[in-house]
């Protein structure tokens, strides 16, 4: 924890009543800990975008081009064009206020610019005073704003304090969805080179080497390797872990962090058994080696720039389909963008599990199918040996990931998962969980140490539900499917709850999963004993 | 002072239209030539707005899901709430313009000492949107009676069901009632809740003012200050059959009435009235969920500059080599 974030008593006393000024003064104060930095020269140099320069947040002077206005101007023109949900969202707004306390920024800061539909009419604001004649002859009258130096500062600190999780867009009558919007107006700050780094630089290292860490091809295959290793002792079995490999019927597609972050490395060692025990003929690929995208917090272009590995290297590979891992954003882009930035992925058939005959129908365009459907789907078919008793030491709950409930739609998977491998299951009040779930407070590339008051203000909502079940069911551990939720949660609940671990649900699979010929086992992926075990494991 | 000014705004343009109606040089003006420019600017200017709309395209289907997507077979799918079909889709829509499906939802979160976050039900602002909307609409058709000679025999279904509850002479209309009793919930939340009152500008409380004007102009012309009916009905027919003439027994109030009226319809086009209307085109509640079903195809969709496997390979030709990872060249 960075060390001038306050104390949880302290932060959760929040203000809810607003500023006595009024909300078009745009004047923001970048204050230690509820703001990220500024994207590293090199990295926007390397992606080949905009203004590149040596600058902070809290600095005066930006060092903006010069013709700064008009490339902001021109931009909204563009994308008003081009995006009907733009044009659309500017337009019908009427303030209801519904959106307000939906938000997770607004209800752990209280600032009322986080307020979903204030964050909005900061763009709002500036597109009614130079695209509407309302705006343009009445200015303010008509909600009108002058686009100044100070509204771009403004856009940056908000704009980089949403999460694009979507949970506003539930609750609007219009469906108005403020990620919608943040992702334009970081696409418009992105174009005079106003973007942080915490999601430049991944993207810079995903374009380069394939994955966020900017891990090599020889790094790749060492944590691989370093895994298959640890299963060997763990269970007794050497599995195969076949990495770019010819002609294999699937392609598996993971977050980066799944092979070089804990506590997503369990989840890693779980895919890897899963896969040895049902016999899947699959690769993995250094080159493929990220499902994350980090391009869908910058633009719409680097989305498409960094997704584009993913169907080139089924071709090359002569794959059937694409099985992806346990992952948020990545899920968002490969079932509501992928097929349309970069398909159709004509070369690959329709997914068919091989083990169980079943037809993915749900992925036979985009031919990429989740992981939890297809384990839910080999649990349903009886084809894994399963022993729950070994997850009896974990009272599990499950965080829904932003991305996967509301940009997909999976809430059943993983909870049939759970409670097939698991028997201590208890979900969180509903209005935390399943499309209300709420963020973690660091997605959206706003995971960084700097950031950290803004990220444990963000993540109170969840604390709090968490923390709701580990004193009413006991619980112990909190699973999620995202990558981004695995390295951020864990500060979340230590912060706001203590005592409650973060995983995936194939580690529990994992946990749980028989394997022909494994040795007995006393603890689980992470070396804790099963229940039952310790007193035989520390004998 | 958003608020007052608006009310200032919209008071003295009531004031005007009743002063006009009283100036006999004046009364074709508002009775005709406004009325007739209000309807032309609202037509060209809605047209104009969703035509706006209707050209930017929707380049990816960004469907917000609320519910269970279609998977494997034996899994509950949502329909309503993440529908993969036009039937489904068709639904959820209808769900949303007719009972505001997704206002429904609304809770308030309260965050107590703990610190512990609860959510309450908050269902008010629900109830008084759809309160309004639907006594605005049957308000509407009630008002054919003026425009049409037979009265259509569903107007007059209508009124004698909203007059139900018939409370002496004249019939006293429930909707009559309800939608200003709504528009006052409406206004005084946006004055009482400190969130609302933060975000409100001039232009939501101007809208709030000018239905409670119109409202309430026609709600005393009713009950309290009656016109000559007949002499309304003439004008109106003259309106809608292009022969306008403004009959001599048409009284001051109602040239309030239509005046607001007048600006109201006029004022659509300009305004985030346009709801109405756009709430039918929103990209994350009208499209299904179906994406990895169905390719959804941009059609302004362009080359980007990607990092290919060979040059990927090219650059790490060594280490990959070195790896003993396959390669497409040695």
């Amino acid at each position: 924890m960075a060390e001038h974030t306050p104390k949880p008593e302290e932060l959760s006393k929040v203000d809810y009543h607003p500023p006595k000024k009024g909300w078009m003064d745009p004047h923001v104060e970048f204050r230690k800990g509820t703001f990220c930095y500024s994207a590293l020269a090199k990295n926007i140099e390397y992606l080949g975008m905009p203004n590149p320069r040596e600058w902070q947040p809290f600095d005066a002077d930006w060092k903006l081009p010069p013709n700064w206005k008009q490339i902001i101007l021109d931009g909204m023109k563009e994308r008003l064009e081009k995006y009907r949900s733009f044009r659309l969202f500017m337009d019908i707004c009427v303030r209801c206020g519904a959106c307000a306390d939906k938000c997770h920024f607004y209800v752990g800061s209280g600032d009322p610019k986080n307020m979903p539909v204030l964050r909005a009419e900061l763009i709002r604001s500036i597109y009614r005073r130079y695209f509407t004649p309302a705006g343009r002859m009445f200015g303010p009258l008509a909600g009108g704003r002058e686009l100044t130096e100070e509204v771009i500062k403004e856009w940056f600190y908000y704009f980089y304090q949403c999460t694009e999780c979507r949970r506003c867009s539930v609750f609007c009558p219009y469906g108005i969805d403020q990620a919608e919007i943040t992702i334009i107006g970081r696409e418009l700050l992105n174009l005079i080179g106003c973007n942080i780094n915490w999601v430049i630089e991944p993207a810079a290292n995903c374009f380069r080497t394939g994955n966020h860490l900017g891990i090599q091809p020889h790094g790749f295959k060492d944590s691989i390797d370093f895994a298959v290793d640890e299963l060997e002792d763990i269970t007794g079995i050497r599995v195969e872990a076949p990495i770019m490999k010819k002609g294999a019927e699937v392609l598996f597609i993971m977050p980066s962090a799944d092979y070089f972050a804990s506590p997503h490395y369990y989840t890693l060692l779980g895919y890897l058994m899963l896969f040895h025990e049902i016999g899947l003929d699959y690769t993995m690929s250094a080159f493929a080696g990220e499902g994350g995208n980090f391009g869908l917090f910058t633009s719409h272009e680097m989305m498409k720039r960094l997704n584009a590995k993913i169907y080139e290297e089924a071709k090359r590979l002569k794959v059937k389909w694409i099985l992806g891992g346990e992952c948020g954003h990545m899920w968002r882009v490969a079932h509501q963008y992928m097929n349309t930035l970069n398909g159709p992925p004509d070369f690959l058939e329709a997914p068919v599990s091989p083990i169980t005959g079943t037809r993915f129908e749900n992925a036979k365009s985009t031919k990429m199918v989740h992981i939890m459907e297809f384990t839910a789907d080999l649990i349903h078919n009886g084809k894994l040996k399963l022993d729950k008793s070994r997850n009896d030491h974990w009272k599990v709950t499950h965080h829904d990931p932003c991305n996967v409930a509301r940009g997909m739609g999976l809430l059943e998977e993983p909870r049939y998962v759970i409670n097939g491998v698991c028997n201590h299951f208890h979900d969180m009040p509903e209005n935390t969980i399943r499309e209300q779930t709420f963020c973690c407070g660091s997605g959206a590339g706003l995971g960084t140490d700097e950031n950290m008051e803004m990220r444990m203000r963000g993540g109170l909502p969840r604390g709090n539900a968490v923390k709701f079940v580990k004193e009413k069911h006991g619980v112990n551990l909190l699973t999620t499917i995202c990558a981004i939720d695995k390295a951020t949660l864990p500060a979340v609940v230590d912060y706001w709850v203590g005592g409650v671990e973060v995983g995936g649900i194939h580690e529990l699979v994992g946990n749980a999963l028989v394997m022909k010929g494994e040795k007995e086992r006393t603890a689980d992926l992470r070396g804790t004993p099963f229940a039952g075990k310790e007193v035989k494991a520390h004998a | 002072m958003n608020a007052l000014l608006s009310l200032i705004v919209v008071l003295v343009l009531g004031a005007l239209a009743y002063v006009g109606g009283s100036v006999e040089g004046l009364r074709t003006l508002f009775g005709v030539i406004i009325p007739y420019a209000a309807i032309l600017t609202f037509l060209v200017g809605v047209a104009y707005r969703v035509v706006r709309w209707a050209l930017s395209p929707v380049p990816f289907r960004i469907t917000t899901t609320c519910g269970q997507q279609k998977s494997l077979p034996w899994i509950k799918a949502g329909y309503l709430e993440s529908p993969s079909t036009t039937l489904g889709v068709s639904l959820r829509m209808a769900l949303e313009v007719l009972l505001f499906r997704s206002l429904f939802r609304n809770t308030k979160a309260e965050l107590r000492s703990g610190p512990q976050l609860v959510y309450g039900e908050n269902k008010y602002l629900w109830l008084a949107a759809l309160a309004f909307h639907w006594s605005f609409l049957i308000i509407f058709l009630r008002h054919l009676r003026f425009f049409m000679q037979p009265v259509p025999a569903f107007v007059n279904l209508l009124s004698g069901v909203d007059g139900f509850f018939q409370i002496g002479a004249p019939v006293l209309y429930i909707t009559d009632i309800v939608i200003l009793v709504a528009l006052a919930y409406l206004l005084w939340r946006r004055f009482r809740d400190p969130q609302v009152r933060y975000i409100s500008l001039f232009t939501d409380y101007f809208a709030l003012f000018l239905l409670i004007g119109l409202a309430g102009s026609g709600v005393l012309m009713r009950y309290f200050f009656r016109p000559d009916i007949v002499a309304i009905k003439e004008l109106a027919l003259g309106l809608v059959t292009f022969t306008p003439a403004v009959p001599v027994q048409v009284g001051g109030l109602f040239f309030v009435h239509l005046f607001l009226l007048s600006l109201l319809i006029a004022y659509f086009p300009f305004s985030k009235l346009m709801h109405f209307a756009g709430v039918f085109l929103s990209p994350t509640r009208n499209l299904a969920n179906n994406n990895r079903a169905k390719r959804h195809v941009n059609p302004w969709d362009y080359p980007v500059k990607v990092h290919t496997y060979a040059e990927w390979e090219e650059e790490f030709h060594d280490k990959i080599k070195a790896a003993g990872l396959p390669m497409e060249k040695e």
